[in-house]
């Protein structure tokens, strides 16, 4: 157990600004405990998110990754938490399809109000991460 | 309630017979400009072209089992700024027709004044291949030997698992699955455009006709041997290239030339991301990436390149084959594409280049769909 213990995944989160990037700046302020694990990137929406930006930093060493949107139908921008919601699957579809570990693939809709459950989400997925180990894709020479 | 009309052999020719329907066209005025595979007279080469005098037909090849353009990029690069003035046939491949569909709902071309002729392909060899098999055979042996013909190993990888051998949405279909060449070539008009296509050509038409009831019989079988044949195939492919190792291998050989995406008729961005500035790096981002990893493959990004065209192109793959047709060094991407590309399409239960009607699925969304994303 003492080995396992010593890894510690990344995690790089792609958190919306509206909803889950301002619920983890909530976590922050109401002093919330999570693992430092998650490396957030802001970004406007959900949508914005290329799947190929995910490929990329599981690629480039990161052990799981999380996209963070506000819950489906509450989307600043009217609907793009939804369109997110189809690439996503699409992304997780491939990664199953090519018998690579989609469940390193994470999304969360936590609104701008729900810190304690931002907090929850990093440590649940932190956890899982740990339990699965190093990811065989991450910092790949050969790929 | 279809509509179709027979074409007697001419000669004891089908490509004669094609050939003279379509000089009809031109003669008959049906339509002005025809793209059609034409026989070209270096080598055993044949190409799309696009026809005006009637005179060129003479050399046309519809049934000649050789793909070596999807038709669909050549209508996307004539349509895309405006629609075609005058009447033209374009005929194509079944898999070409679906492309040019997709193509149509990503705004890459237009169907305007377009005479869509489709028809039922017995497939087709590589390029290579072909030139060999035509120095000493024709497209006529190649369609009649259909009936008898089991196997063959020398078809394109995508030939082998087409999933719609048959034109999805073509207006006029020249038929051959299920009938006896003997008795005639089967038109079939499959929309209005087509039955008054074949009334303008003055064809004696009949609704239900036999042949065409004898075609629809012989496609059902058709099609649902290709569904079993391309289960198989896909458990197989699970196995060969499904995890890292079996990935790594696979794209091992690839050069990064880009290729598959040139010739793909999906791929039609005209500035593709992969070629964008984010992938141009100073030579101390490539060290640093080497230092983490001890090593690493150039040129960089072989697999993100790859599984980020699976994520872009996945839900409209055709599965024409283009793709691996084009590889210099022969990586299977046929069989990945379509591995990923059927489970895709079937999460969205949707069919590229069945309809325009169909949403193209990552533009589209529903509100009640796919709840289990995002559940803890």
């Amino acid at each position: 157990m003492a080995e396992k213990d010593e890894f510690e995944p990344k995690i790089i989160g792609f958190l919306c600004n509206w909803c889950t990037g301002a619920a983890a700046d909530l976590a922050g302020t109401t002093r919330a405990q999570y693992p430092p694990n998650i490396h957030p990137v802001r970004v406007m929406c959900s949508s914005t998110v290329d799947p190929v930006y995910l490929i990329k930093a599981l690629l480039s060493g990161a052990d799981a990754v999380m996209v963070g949107g506000c819950w489906p139908g509450d989307c600043h921008y009217v609907s793009g938490n939804y369109k997110a919601r189809r690439r996503f699957a699409m992304l997780k579809t491939i990664f199953e399809a090519l018998g690579l570990d989609a469940n390193r693939i994470w999304i969360r809709w936590i609104s701008a109000s729900e810190g304690p459950e931002f907090a929850q989400a990093v440590r649940e997925i932190t956890a899982e991460t740990k339990k699965q180990g190093p990811s065989p894709l991450a910092g790949n020479w050969a790929l | 309630m279809a509509k179709s009309a027979t074409l007697p052999l001419k000669d004891g020719q089908i490509r004669k017979t094609v050939n003279s329907f379509l000089q009809d066209l031109l003669s008959k005025k049906v339509v002005e400009a025809i793209l059609v595979p034409v026989a070209h007279p270096a080598g055993n080469n044949i190409m799309q072209s696009l026809v005006i005098d009637p005179e060129y037909l003479e050399q046309a090849d519809v049934f000649a089992p050789v793909l070596p353009v999807i038709s669909a990029r050549i209508v996307s690069a004539m349509t895309r700024l405006t629609p075609v003035s005058k009447k033209t046939a374009v005929v194509m491949r079944p898999c070409e027709m679906r492309a040019l569909i997709e193509l149509v709902k990503l705004k890459q071309a237009s169907l305007d004044n377009l005479l869509l002729i489709g028809i039922d392909c017995p497939g087709a060899y590589s390029v290579e291949d072909y030139q060999q098999f035509a120095a000493e055979s024709s497209s006529d042996d190649f369609v009649k030997a259909l009936p008898k013909r089991k196997e063959d190993p020398k078809l394109r990888a995508g030939c082998q698992i087409c999933q719609y051998p048959v034109p999805l949405t073509a207006d006029l279909i020249i038929g051959i699955f299920g009938t006896d060449p003997g008795k005639g070539l089967l038109l079939l008009a499959d929309t209005e455009k087509g039955e008054q296509a074949l009334e303008e050509l003055g064809l004696t038409t009949e609704t239900d006709g036999e042949m065409a009831k004898q075609r629809e019989a012989a496609v059902e079988k058709l099609l649902a041997g290709m569904k079993e044949k391309r289960e198989k195939f896909f458990e197989q492919a699970k196995k060969e290239v499904g995890g890292v190792d079996n990935l790594a291998t696979t794209f091992a050989p690839c050069i990064e030339c880009h290729n598959c995406r040139t010739v793909c008729p999906l791929c039609y961005c005209r500035e593709c991301f992969f070629d964008s500035p984010t992938f141009e790096l100073e030579a101390d981002k490539y060290l640093g990436m080497a230092e983490k990893r001890g090593a690493m493959r150039m040129p960089a990004d072989t697999l993100l390149f790859h599984l980020g065209r699976m994520t872009h192109m996945g839900a409209s793959c055709v599965g024409c084959g283009a793709c691996e047709e084009a590889c210099p060094n022969n990586i299977p991407l046929l069989k990945i594409f379509q591995l990923i590309g059927d489970n895709v399409q079937k999460l969205f239960d949707y069919t590229p280049g069945r309809s325009l009607e169909d949403e193209l699925p990552p533009t589209a969304y529903r509100e009640d769909e796919l709840q289990w994303i995002g559940e803890k």
